[in-house]
């Protein structure tokens, strides 16, 4: 059984890439190269997968998986600018499928300190950028 | 091809363990474990697989799928108090999990085991917190 829990955070971020030229990057990314950035509410689906625990009826501790999050994930990125403010995004531009694969890093990284069992496992994440925009990824 | 179906229900619920301490039971589940209950605006969404008859254009007649998931699960469950009033929950604890497997459970002997077939149901217990339970049951 998966069992997703939703979270939120806002932040900022400039798509720009050193490997281009200024107009390069001007047509590639289009608004999101403006030289300021610019902001998401940004919705993070977290999934865990495993079987029901027999006597508690629950996949995975929802408490737990809440503080990984915020340990991990919410409390670095939540109202900051990414490129600036996140090492991670020195040296690479925070597109949301490279949130995601940071983000998957960081709850990988630290998963089996707080489910030291077989399961639950992560099975994946989802990022909502805008309500058009939406990027998925497994584990 | 995947259709889905969903309905609504709103239930109150307690996730306690006879078998554990107040103590423990706060530690499990937080504030699901206050001892007189809560309750929430249940979601669920039913998805069957199955390929569209060439006649009639449709996988499932979705009227049928509203009246069957009415009788099986909206009826029983909507503006109950689950632990008194739904079995199995006097002796399960109606976690999402286990409410999401029941639904399962009542729905599944109303397909066989060709098409069009249960595929996931889909349990929102708020809009931040949801299960999914399909076919392979441990996964």
């Amino acid at each position: 059984m998966r069992v997703t829990r939703r979270y939120r955070f806002a932040a900022s971020h400039r798509l720009h890439t050193e490997a281009f030229t200024e107009q390069q990057n001007r047509d590639l990314y289009g608004k999101c190269n403006n030289p300021y950035g610019h902001g998401h509410d940004y919705v993070l689906d977290v999934t865990a997968v495993g079987p029901v625990q027999r006597g508690s009826g629950q996949v995975v501790h929802i408490p737990t998986l809440d503080r990984l999050v915020s340990e991990q994930v919410l409390r670095d990125f939540d109202h900051r600018y990414l490129n600036a403010d996140l090492g991670e995004f020195k040296s690479l531009v925070p597109t949301s499928e490279n949130i995601m694969r940071v983000i998957e890093d960081r709850l990988t990284a630290h998963w089996s300190e707080v489910f030291p069992g077989e399961w639950p496992r992560l099975q994946g994440i989802r990022l909502r950028e805008t309500k058009r925009n939406v990027f998925e990824m497994k584990s | 091809m995947l259709i889905t179906r969903r309905a609504e229900f709103s239930a109150s619920h307690v996730c306690a363990q006879p078998a554990l301490t107040p103590e423990q039971n706060r530690e499990l589940y937080g504030a699901g474990a206050n001892p007189s209950g809560h309750g929430h605006n249940y979601v669920v969404e039913v998805t069957l697989e199955g390929d569209p008859d060439p006649v009639t254009g449709m996988v499932f007649d979705l009227k049928k799928l509203k009246e069957l998931i009415q009788q099986t699960v909206i009826e029983p469950m909507d503006h109950r108090f689950l632990n008194y009033e739904v079995p199995p929950f006097d002796r399960i604890v109606p976690t999402t999990e286990n409410v999401a497997a029941e639904i399962w459970n009542r729905l599944c002997p109303h397909f066989g085991t060709g098409k069009p077939r249960l595929n996931n149901v889909r349990l929102y217990e708020t809009e931040d917190l949801f299960v999914d339970y399909s076919e392979e049951r441990q996964s």
